[in-house]
């Protein structure tokens, strides 16, 4: 029995045949070509629109103030000035602000991972009595908010006389459960001979670590620190209650602070508020591909 | 030798001590000192003074200040949850396929993650000021947003999730990927068009990442504060009076270190058993 489709072939010629094919093909490449320009049209709309808030920090941060008060659209400024910077960095203590920001996101970030990656090793490769029970307290500090021990956390500083310094900034935050499962569970990936034979040639614990552990979970240690660094950096509600002067603010309560101010400041403000954006952004930037690589591997699997 | 073994023994517990000192003296000694505090009437500088035992529960519980911010709460976090969840699964969809310049949109996506809530809110502060900001000449509105009971809970809710969608365009771009592409190629040949491979396919592929994400975005939606503070200040009246901005303005403001206690283990309750519930639900309702 013959199929329609042979039938149909019969009937047409070689050269007919081609023609349909070649047609089939450029509509085809066109219809691929039309779906990849509506996706990039898509995409550049929803882009630009997620984007909204920031372009245009950017761009009132480059407006004279003038430009800024008034009633007419005003996107995008017709005499851009760098004017609304150089007063941020004169009137506020910008410069401290973003000093002590870097140390105590730099602080935090380094402490977390030695702290983070020495616990998770004991935790991977040693044994001991308690350990699972002790991996448990560790895991159900993750379902305690950090605002429900706020008020006694900072009872306990200011009864320390810790207020307005670096370390009460900095202490509080030095480990994190997290951390410790994120590198426990690229730890577990090893297999315990490497550990066994390392110790074996009289490899001692802390040489392990440092000359065998961290350089094989370099991109976990890249994904840590970029998401602490930038957690840090925009720590808001901890400065907010244990920092009481200008010599110790971070970047965010400082600006925070200018926020009362008359609204003749408004452009210097958000000329702040970019360059402050800045450094968290671009850690961002460049730490990305670690950052998602170290999230989904293991950790969130679905 | 006996010295040796003993360094031994305790050499693993050495390696945990700082993070376990840490997590001891910042969270476990605060928490159970939390609990402590809430059964208790308080000085000014924070001093347990007069054992009132179940009292400032039971003054919360009757509080019509406290309700309204619990409703409150409750209604920002459903806002910015499905809002920032939303705008993740668009942005994710969206980057799903290969074209053109997709390494900088998906830059752009997730973006919004390394922003400040603090940062953020001034900017959203100008965007929305009644005669200068840039919302009202778009909409042609002359609306003032943050001072309209109506409205600024919902801008503020906005604003939050704009902020959690980055990080949930990375969760949900991890839950695309790992969806069998060949699966899409047979609902193709099949005859099924986007919509149907969308809830068909993309969605029930998508299902445990989803759950995940939920449970990450309401603990996360939650713990709001920083937007707050500098957009609303809780107002105006009691509109955006956030659980943990009540929590803040009862104990630094008012000093009553005994209520806001009682706020922060209700608050701890509220995101034990909501984790708890879905995890449980997990169990039973989805299938993968």
């Amino acid at each position: 029995m013959e199929s329609v489709i042979s039938r149909a072939v019969k009937d047409i010629s070689r050269e007919e045949l081609e023609n349909l094919k070649r047609e089939a093909l450029k509509k085809a490449l066109f219809r691929r070509r039309a779906t990849k320009l509506a996706l990039t049209g898509m995409n550049l709309l929803m882009a630009l629109f997620l984007l909204l808030p920031l372009l245009y920090a950017v761009s009132i941060a480059l407006m004279p103030s003038s430009e800024l008060f008034t009633m007419s659209m005003n996107l995008i400024p017709t005499t851009p000035t760098l004017d609304n910077f150089r007063q941020a960095m004169v009137k506020i203590p910008l410069t401290r602000f973003i000093v002590n920001s870097f140390v105590v996101a730099g602080c935090i970030t380094a402490g977390q991972i030695i702290s983070c990656s020495l616990a998770a090793f004991s935790f991977s490769f040693l044994d001991f009595k308690g350990k699972n029970l002790l991996f448990m307290l560790v895991m159900a500090t993750m379902m305690i908010p950090g605002e429900a021990t706020i008020i006694s956390n900072y009872l306990t500083v200011s009864g320390l006389h810790w207020l307005d310094s670096y370390k009460v900034l900095i202490i509080p935050y030095l480990t994190s459960a997290m951390g410790i499962f994120l590198f426990r569970q690229f730890y577990k990936s090893f297999p315990i001979s490497l550990y066994e034979s390392a110790r074996i040639d009289g490899c001692t614990n802390l040489r392990f670590i440092y000359s065998i552990l961290i350089p094989l979970t370099k991109s976990a240690i890249g994904a840590m620190a970029v998401y602490t660094f930038i957690n840090a950096w925009n720590m808001y509600m901890w400065p907010l209650l244990v920092t009481g002067s200008d010599k110790m603010r971070t970047v965010q309560i400082g600006l925070g602070m200018l926020d009362s101010v008359d609204s003749q400041s408004i452009s210097m403000m958000i000329a702040g508020v970019v360059m402050i954006i800045v450094p968290s952004i671009s850690v961002f930037i460049l730490g990305q591909k670690q950052l998602i690589r170290g999230m989904f591997s293991g950790a969130v699997k679905g | 030798m006996k010295l040796k073994l003993i360094t031994r023994n305790l050499s693993p517990y050495a390696y945990i001590a700082p993070a376990l000192a840490v997590f001891a003296v910042f969270l476990f000694f605060p928490f159970f000192k939390t609990i402590y505090l809430s059964l208790f009437k308080t000085n000014k500088m924070g001093q347990a003074k007069l054992f009132v035992g179940a009292g400032n529960y039971s003054e919360l519980l009757s509080s019509p200040s406290f309700f309204n911010s619990l409703f409150v709460t409750a209604v920002f976090v459903l806002i910015v949850v499905s809002v920032s969840m939303l705008l993740g699964l668009i942005t994710a969809v969206l980057c799903n396929q290969s074209f053109p310049g997709i390494r900088i949109f998906s830059t752009a996506y997730a973006l919004p993650m390394a922003i400040a809530s603090s940062s953020a809110a001034m900017i959203f502060k100008i965007m929305l000021h009644p005669s200068i900001g840039i919302v009202n000449k778009i909409l042609g509105l002359h609306i003032n947003w943050i001072s309209e009971p109506r409205y600024a809970l919902v801008c503020v809710a906005l604003l939050t999730a704009w902020l959690n969608s980055g990080i949930n365009f990375l969760y949900f771009s991890a839950g695309l990927s790992n969806i069998d592409e060949t699966l899409y190629e047979r609902a193709s040949v099949d005859g099924a068009n986007s919509f149907q491979k969308f809830f068909r396919l993309t969605l029930p592929g998508l299902s445990p990442i989803l759950f995940y994400t939920l449970v990450v975005n309401i603990i996360q939606a939650f713990q709001s504060f920083g937007q707050v503070k500098i957009l609303t200040m809780g107002g105006p009246g009691e509109s955006t009076n956030l659980i943990v901005y009540s929590i803040y303005r009862d104990a630094f403001f008012n000093y009553r270190f005994g209520s806001a206690a009682a706020q922060s283990v209700i608050l701890f309750i509220i995101i034990m058993v909501l984790t708890l519930c879905m995890f449980r639900l997990e169990k039973k309702g989805v299938h993968y």
